[in-house]
């Protein structure tokens, strides 16, 4: 029993980033433990998966192929990842932490008498594994004891993808033994909660109000700001929660991404639900009154400070330049 | 329908949490505790279920006596009773262990349905509800908006990345982990408060901890990705530098 196993998750276009940031993380373990990776992955009938391997690549690729995962279900994926798993042996399983990661790893992993180790930001020495406490607040370095496999899932965009290079891989096929009778649930289409009437990712400017605003009648104060900004308005999960904002304002891991050129977070702490969102922003400004807000290390430019005094003086301020 | 929700105390939200222990725990003195967020919104759903089809809602939740006040608060808005297993070890133990104890002490009640809030607040492994649901051998999904109860079973409405949705049918007996913001959250009332008071609230004690393969070693403070520059003075000076900033070197206004 050896090596390390990533996983790639298959979908429409998008899973190559996230592959190679996995591809990235495994890199960093194998340097510290001295072992090869492979690679698996579920595989679906328009064949995204494997479609591109950036630097040196793993010994091996798995290509997990049965009829009953052609839709993802936790119980399928589990009982697919679980054989493999067997068969190959590996010290480490790394998975991206994705919305599908986080429905079954906890489940495989527990199948295997372990805890999964998840959503890491760093791997390092030991090893140890890193990963967020407190919504960002805090990172706890983690380590694995025991006999079975460790299982880490690796947070998206906190390792750095190859993009050059690149080699090929021997593909194997593997086919797990699967019964309908054993999958219990039944997945519906994918669709949109409604027509998106708001395009935040095309803005240039977004004022982005969290939950330090407190009261929905002081909404108007982040308004006033965006548009003596010119910019759109957006918000972070709890104000969408609350109903305060649509939902379609909201930037985040479940809502919009944004890359404007400046993004104004007023009142929002930084979980990283809400950091994947937005830090492709060109300039971000914080205002928050705890110093110690995770949204002050994506910050470029931070007041600490009362809200409800700053927004207005910046308002004024913004006029007052722009006039 | 009978409904256990799993939930958790955790920090207030604004408690200045500071690091304590051998530098792998957190100094508790003066935190002032809460509900953890997501939780409040399972038991939110459990509630609606109850209204709608009848059954009992069982509130279940694992930690140090202090926790027993998060408890009286959910049976407050409306559970019917509840189980407090006993544990001063909690944070000690990985997410599966925590699964096991709560595993423990669900499968003698045979529940229709096992809610938990998606992540907590604190530690967030988000990965309770889903253990759950393997050691109890149930069907399960997380991050669940909307719950419906169908003549099969269940029908939930899951949230994907990037504003996608998608209805999971499954049957009963199953276990979900609910995302915030499906529900508006009640308010206990002053009539539930009082009734709280004389619900059932059955203690157990925890079994030992297991063997852990996950453990905290050590706890710091983050490292930063960018290097912020603070912009320090009154609100009215700081906003100056702020907009001179954005003018000159940002060139974002």
């Amino acid at each position: 029993m050896s090596g390390i196993l990533i996983i790639e998750e298959a979908r429409k276009g998008g899973g190559a980033r996230a592959f190679q940031e996995t591809l990235t993380a495994a890199r960093i373990l194998a340097d510290l433990i001295g072992q090869p990776i492979q690679a698996a992955g579920i595989g679906d009938s328009e064949k995204n998966l494997f479609l591109q391997v950036c630097g040196v690549p793993p010994t091996a690729a798995y290509e997990i192929v049965h009829p009953l995962l052609e839709t993802y279900t936790s119980d399928g994926y589990t009982l697919a990842y679980e054989q493999i798993i067997r068969q190959l042996e590996p010290d480490y399983v790394i998975f991206p932490h994705t919305y599908q990661s986080r429905d079954f790893v906890p489940c495989l992993a527990a199948r295997f008498g372990q805890s999964l180790i998840g959503d890491v930001t760093a791997i390092e020495q030991g090893p140890v594994f890193v990963r967020q406490l407190f919504q960002g607040k805090f990172a706890g370095q983690y380590s694995h004891q025991g006999n079975g496999p460790c299982f880490i899932s690796i947070q998206m965009g906190a390792f750095r993808p190859e993009s050059t290079g690149g080699g090929i891989m021997p593909i194997h096929r593997f086919t797990p033994t699967l019964d309908a009778a054993q999958i219990r649930t039944k997945p519906g289409a994918p669709y949109r909660a409604s027509a998106q009437t708001v395009d935040l990712s095309s803005a240039q400017r977004i004022v982005s109000v969290g939950r330090g605003i407190k009261d929905a009648d002081k909404l108007p104060l982040v308004q006033e700001l965006a548009a003596a900004l010119g910019a759109e308005l957006a918000a972070s999960r709890p104000i969408c929660d609350a109903g305060w904002l649509p939902m379609e304002r909201q930037v985040g891991s479940s809502g919009q991404t944004v890359a404007p050129k400046l993004y104004v977070a007023v009142g929002i702490s930084g979980a990283i639900q809400h950091l994947v969102g937005m830090k492709g922003s060109q300039c971000v400004v914080a205002i928050n009154k705890d110093a110690n807000a995770p949204i002050f290390e994506v910050a470029d430019y931070g007041i600490v400070g009362d809200l409800f005094e700053v927004v207005p003086a910046l308002t004024a301020a913004v006029k007052a330049a722009t006039s | 329908m009978k409904i256990i929700v799993a939930i958790k105390q955790v920090p207030e939200r604004d408690a200045q949490v500071r690091i304590g222990g051998a530098g792998n725990g957190f100094d508790e003195t003066g935190v002032a505790w809460a509900l953890n967020e997501s939780d409040a919104y399972a038991i939110e759903e459990a509630l609606q279920l109850k209204e709608k089809h009848g059954g009992e809602v069982v509130l279940l939740s694992a930690g140090p006596e202090r926790v027993t006040t998060t408890i009286r608060e959910g049976l407050a808005k409306g559970a019917d009773r509840a189980i407090h297993v006993a544990c001063d070890d909690l944070a000690g133990r990985d997410a599966l262990g925590v699964a096991r104890l709560l595993a423990e002490a669900i499968k003698p009640e045979s529940p229709d349905l096992v809610l938990t809030g998606l992540q907590s607040d604190d530690l967030g492994y988000g990965q309770t509800g889903v253990i759950v649901a393997e050691l109890l051998g149930l069907p399960h999904a997380s991050l669940i908006l909307h719950v419906e109860k169908t003549e099969t079973g269940l029908l939930v409405k899951r949230e994907l990345e990037e504003g996608w949705l998608q209805d999971i049918e499954l049957p009963l007996p199953a276990a979900l982990s609910i995302q915030s913001g499906g529900n508006k959250l009640r308010y206990a009332t002053l009539m539930g408060i009082k009734k709280a008071k004389t619900k059932e609230l059955r203690a157990v004690t925890a079994g030992a901890a297991g063997e852990s393969t996950a453990t905290l070693e050590r706890i710091s403070a983050p490292q930063k990705q960018k290097t912020t520059q603070i912009l320090g003075g009154s609100p009215a000076e700081a906003v100056a530098a702020l907009v001179d900033k954005l003018k000159t070197e940002a060139r974002a206004l």
